[in-house]
């Protein structure tokens, strides 16, 4: 997965409360490997119709969302069922940040671990980023994950906090398992000592 | 994602497996998975945890079902235990007095791999439930009371755990499926102190600790309880006597209402996205503004489920259907949480019960609480349902779900419509 460090790109409001992880990518694609193309399943039954047509009217269907690399959302954002599927979809769109003012835990939590920065925002300067990407669609937001900001243009840095563990992963693309193999020792150790 | 890297499980004798998604709940042969990818998912549990040293309970396993059923029926989940699971309902282990919550594939890699998970302690919510329940009103109506009060981002970031005389009285099948459902409010995990009744439940199980072991285990397990002055760090209380049976009309459950309610105006809501959201969830529920929620008619009812699929579920809908007919034009199924569930339930005649009143007496398995077996309500199609999520599609593309407790779903079935049971159980 690439780090993520600075970057601006156009951004897709989607302006509902608890968009969970059914909505992002439905069952139905469970089964898939990893290596199928998930960006094809993202939000699949509010974007296509059955006969696999566009939903004009669905926002990712509209003009420069299509290469949107950022999310901007209401309330608990990916919640629900524990699916990683939902992280790959946006993942596999292009996505890499989502802002919000809540998100699923657990969504937060794959989130991490693949490469995608899920923003914590107050409820009015999310609205406030909606509105605005909804009366200029081609606005781009700027993501500073060293400095933990996103701002609109010419807008003031909304400062953001951030786990410092996943901070990390994110910045350098980090894969978790392998650090934490680096520290099998630790584990080890542990585990001498443990008897439950 | 460990034989990509040449990894094994660490511990694997600390590590257990059921298929519960994927398998067909007309007959017990995976090769009956039409979908090649399905059944090869399912056919890839077997072998890997077999390589593995995985115990592992097949579809030629009579103890098989819902991991969330399974793992506290055979005795594996205890209390004081960590326990975690490649599915959200993890919570439902909670109900032993067990720190359990649901993670994502990476993660339960990372669990096998290296038998450790990096955690920030997460926030604490006390649930004190007071007062008791009254007739008929079960721990999913005190559940989806509890979420349409806080919402369902309402304990997000946070442990929840329950208390309180309500909680106390309830069975640990009645506190699984409150346990079960706290990831609906955005709990992760919720729990439940271990006591006397959680000890009762235990004693026995084929997992659990026998002889001396067994003494020492309840020894420590009696001081897992918090103490009496701990601290939350957010307070919720909830009168269990004011809590009537409930329903859910929307697409969220926090979308839930007393069995009495109307079907809520969006017309009432604050202008601009509420309104909106509202509107179109009544569209897609094919609702109208004002419509009583007892002239809601149904098509189908789904009992089962890892909120509720076990004994106690399908004995109090048992106790509704027991000289009744499932209403003309409705399709109704049972699918038990467990073979053991499916066994016992057989022993006490509710197969009977539910057979001769017309229901479709199943395979365990998660079935149309998602569908990724095939188990699915048509598009347009309305069901009262015993599981936990009434997300758009869940039950199927364009599925319409109203979730209630098995009692409630019985008395849709006799009725074919949202009903309140109490009536029916008072003049029956």
């Amino acid at each position: 997965m690439e780090p993520i460090t600075r970057f601006a790109a156009h951004a897709v409001p989607i302006d509902r409360p608890n968009v969970d992880t059914d909505q992002i990518t439905p069952a139905r694609y469970l089964q898939k490997p990893r290596s199928a193309p998930f960006g094809d399943f993202l939000f699949r039954d509010l974007r296509f119709n059955a006969d696999g047509t566009e939903k004009p009217d669905f926002v990712l269907n509209t003009p420069f969302r299509r290469e949107a690399r950022i999310v901007v959302a209401e309330d608990n954002f990916g919640c629900g069922s524990s699916r990683e599927h939902a992280v790959w979809a946006l993942y596999d769109f292009g996505i890499r940040a989502v802002i919000a003012p809540s998100f699923g835990d657990i969504f937060a939590a794959n989130a991490a671990k693949n490469g995608l920065l899920t923003v914590v925002l107050p409820a009015k300067t999310v609205q406030g980023m909606i509105a605005a990407l909804n009366a200029e669609p081609d606005l781009e937001i700027a993501v500073d994950l060293p400095n933990q900001t996103v701002s609109l243009p010419n807008g003031p840095a909304h400062r953001f906090e951030i786990d410092p563990h996943r901070k990390q992963l994110l910045l350098n693309g980090l894969d978790e398992l392998g650090f934490t193999l680096g520290q099998i020792a630790t584990i080890e150790a542990f585990e001498k000592t443990y008897a439950g | 994602m460990l034989r990509q890297r040449g990894l094994r499980p660490r511990v694997p004798e600390r590590a257990f497996a059921t298929p519960d998604h994927y398998v067909p709940t007309s007959g017990r042969d995976l090769q009956a998975i039409q979908d090649p990818e399905k059944r090869a998912m399912a056919d890839a549990l077997r072998t890997d945890s077999a390589a593995a040293g995985i115990a592992f309970f097949g579809l030629d396993d009579p103890r098989q079902g819902i991991v969330h059923v399974v793992a506290p029926e055979q005795g594996m989940s205890r209390p004081g235990m960590l326990i975690v699971c490649g599915d959200s309902h993890t919570s439902t282990h909670g109900a032993l007095g067990a720190l359990a919550f649901g993670i994502g594939a990476s993660e339960v890699a990372h669990v096998l791999a290296t038998q450790t998970l990096w955690q920030r302690r997460p926030a604490t919510l006390r649930v004190t439930v007071s007062g008791r329940l009254g007739t008929h009103i079960t721990a999913k109506d005190l559940i989806l009371a509890l979420i349409a009060q806080i919402g369902a981002a309402g304990a997000t970031g946070h442990a929840v755990e329950y208390a309180g005389e309500a909680v106390e009285a309830l069975s640990v099948e009645g506190r699984m499926t409150l346990c079960n459902m706290t990831i609906e409010a955005g709990g992760r995990a919720g729990l439940i102190a271990p006591d006397a009744t959680t000890f009762a439940y235990l004693k026995g199980r084929p997992f659990a600790p026998e002889g001396a072991a067994w003494d020492r285990a309840v020894h420590a397990w009696r001081e897992l309880a918090g103490d009496p002055g701990a601290a939350f760090d957010r307070e919720v209380e909830i009168d269990a006597s004011s809590i009537e049976p409930m329903v859910t009309w929307g697409n969220s459950p926090q979308d839930a209402l007393p069995i009495g309610g109307m079907i809520p105006d969006p017309a009432a809501a604050p202008a601009g996205e509420r309104r909106e959201a509202m509107a179109r969830t009544l569209a897609y529920m094919g609702l109208e503004p004002g419509q009583a929620l007892t002239d809601v008619t149904v098509d189908r009812v789904f009992i089962g489920s890892c909120t509720n699929g076990r004994l106690e579920d399908l004995q109090s809908a048992a106790e509704v259907v027991c000289g009744r007919k499932v209403a003309s034009g409705v399709e109704a199924w049972i699918v038990p949480g467990s073979g053991p569930v499916k066994a016992s339930a057989e022993a006490l005649g509710l197969d009977r019960v539910f057979k001769d009143a017309g229901f479709q007496w199943r395979e365990p398995g998660c079935s149309m609480c998602l569908g990724t077996n095939g188990d699915q309500v048509p598009a347009g199609q309305r069901c009262a349902s015993t599981t936990n999520r009434n997300f758009v599609g869940r039950q199927g593309p364009g599925s319409r779900t109203h979730l209630m407790s098995p009692a409630m779903a019985a008395a849709a079935a006799v009725t074919g419509r949202l009903t309140d049971v109490r009536r029916l159980l008072v003049e029956g």
